[in-house]
């Protein structure tokens, strides 16, 4: 699913690929609705944030994976203070860590969207926005989450 | 203690004999620009020490400290320069780690007399709260700033969220935590908030900077320096003070918690499930020997953490132990953050505390601990990679 309007006022830093291009398959696969984490060819352990090799086997032939964006609520925070100038007249919001139990559990940090002040629970079941800010320069994607409907 | 041939430990071989800071300010009201605040804290410890500047051999530091190694040397006109050591990573997690690389550069020879110190102006520099002037950006932060955890209220709110989910830990735990700080505070001059009491009232009615975290379980943001002089045990009773021992130190993290973003198997953690046991080991003492334990408060949920985690209480007891009574000099079961600590001595980058671990040693403090032979400094928590120390006089050894 794809979110239209931005869920916090842009200004923020752009999310860009290190000079090395480790994360650059996941950053270009948001912009097309994909959610790619790292899966060991060898030893098929998920693996996020993204490396080199496998840390658990250690091959280098860890292959970018399409995964649903499904998961579960680890922990969340409600920022009230803000840290930089484009949230200062904003006011509260919600962000979140999602764990994956289809890939492997590995943990994701997004915003949760819908009305700042609603409680959290952790273990909640949330599913995966796509918001995507195409025209900016430099392009770029995020992913969001948002309460499953019972 | 009888120490085994060959063993290779810190224990007893070195020895704090000077410590000295700047005035502490507000962030940006340092009247003097960050390199001069180094020099005179430099110069506060070797005069408390009764040496001459000129005999550093060494020095060491963490967090990048702007400070450079032969800059100082340079203008200090030491003889010589013989070690130079900036700890990896880890930010305020390295203030006890920065102890230990110059202890073990004596230990192994390398130099006589190191200088271990922190310098920030935030005023000069930007400040560690705010994130302004930032473009693009790439690695850990690319998967967290988009989303609005920027700075490090965001950044360890939610592991602190975790950890009182897993245990059952309330925000009145966190409270003592700050209490404690604001209370030792009050009877030391050298305090930013020296004159400015915190209740129980004032703290719940503060506002949230990113819950859990109200404004009082967040460190504050200083202008200042300190600097502590280490030498070997051979020469550590030539000295005006006291001199207090390392008995041990240990530094780094657990299994993957360099994981980012927030993918550290061991979530819920302050990093020093690894290093307690280590720090022991070597120090050869336990919990119930500590009697006073500064521990860095970037957010009062950490010290929560850090503390379980060395063995004074285990998390499900939390509520019942942090409390301000078990917390506060003299007689509190565990004196904690004698000084007032990083929410209200100074946000030295967590170099206070050590200092102020020396100070408890010698008996010189302004919140004397009732036991304090054997004290416990605990480095910025939930960080990778920290570190730990602990200090005792001569009757220790």
């Amino acid at each position: 699913m794809t979110s239209h309007a931005a869920y916090l006022p842009s200004g923020l830093p752009i999310p860009v690929p290190e000079p090395d291009g480790l994360s650059a398959p996941y950053w270009a696969g948001l912009q097309q609705n994909r959610l790619l984490v790292q899966r060991c060819a060898h030893c098929q352990t998920w693996q996020f944030g993204p490396e080199w090799l496998c840390h658990r086997c250690h091959s280098f032939d860890v292959q970018w994976t399409d995964v649903e964006p499904r998961g579960r609520i680890f922990s969340w925070e409600r920022v009230w203070s803000p840290s930089h100038k484009v949230l200062r007249e904003h006011g509260p919001y919600l962000a979140v860590l999602v764990e994956l139990p289809e890939a492997g559990n590995v943990r994701m940090v997004g915003n949760l969207l819908g009305d700042p002040m609603q409680p959290v629970t952790i273990g909640a079941i949330v599913e995966g926005e796509y918001e995507h800010h195409l025209e900016s320069r430099p392009p770029y994607s995020l992913l969001h989450w948002r309460l499953t409907a019972k | 203690m009888a120490r085994t041939p060959n063993e290779r430990t810190l224990r007893g071989r070195v020895a704090v004999v000077g410590v000295g800071e700047t005035e502490y300010y507000r962030h940006g009201a340092s009247p003097d620009p960050e390199f001069k605040l180094a020099l005179k804290a430099i110069l506060a410890a070797c005069n408390d020490a009764g040496i001459d500047p000129r005999e550093i051999d060494g020095f060491s530091s963490y967090s990048d400290d702007r400070s450079e190694a032969s800059r100082l040397a340079a203008a200090l006109g030491t003889h010589r320069l013989r070690t130079a050591t900036m700890q990896w990573g880890g930010g305020g997690g390295g203030c006890c780690a920065a102890v230990a690389n110059a202890a073990a550069s004596i230990v192994a020879g390398l130099a006589d007399c190191v200088v271990v110190f922190r310098s920030l102006a935030q005023g000069q520099y930007g400040r560690f709260g705010q994130t302004d002037g930032i473009t693009t950006i790439s690695g850990e932060r690319a998967y967290l700033m988009p989303y609005g955890v920027l700075a490090p209220p965001q950044r360890f709110a939610m592991r602190v969220q975790r950890y009182m989910h897993e245990h059952g830990v309330k925000q009145e735990a966190m409270r003592a935590i700050a209490l404690a700080s604001y209370h030792h505070a009050q009877s030391n001059p050298r305090a930013v908030m020296f004159g400015k009491p915190l209740d129980e009232a004032k703290y719940d009615a503060s506002r949230w900077i990113t819950e859990p975290f109200h404004l009082y379980d967040c460190c504050m943001e200083n202008d200042g320096a300190a600097a502590l002089i280490l030498m070997s045990e051979e020469r550590a009773g030539d000295f005006r003070n006291k001199p207090a021992y390392i008995l041990g130190a240990a530094v780094g993290a657990g299994y993957r918690s360099g994981a980012i973003p927030h993918n550290s198997p061991n979530y819920a953690s302050a990093s020093f499930e690894t290093l307690a046991p280590d720090l022991y080991r070597m120090a050869k003492v336990g919990p119930s020997d500590v009697g006073v334990v500064q521990s860095y408060e970037n957010f009062t949920g950490g010290v929560a953490m850090a503390l379980a985690e060395h063995g004074f209480f285990k998390p499900e007891e939390a509520n019942e132990y942090l409390t301000l009574d078990n917390l506060i000099a003299p007689t509190g079961r565990l004196p904690l953050n004698t000084s007032g600590g990083n929410l209200a001595e100074c946000y030295m980058h967590g170099f206070e505390l050590v200092i102020e671990a020396v100070r408890q040693v010698r008996g010189q403090s302004v919140n004397q601990a009732k036991r304090s032979d054997v004290a416990l400094v605990i480095g910025g928590p939930m960080v990778t990679p920290a570190s730990n120390l602990l200090l005792g006089s001569g009757a220790t050894l």
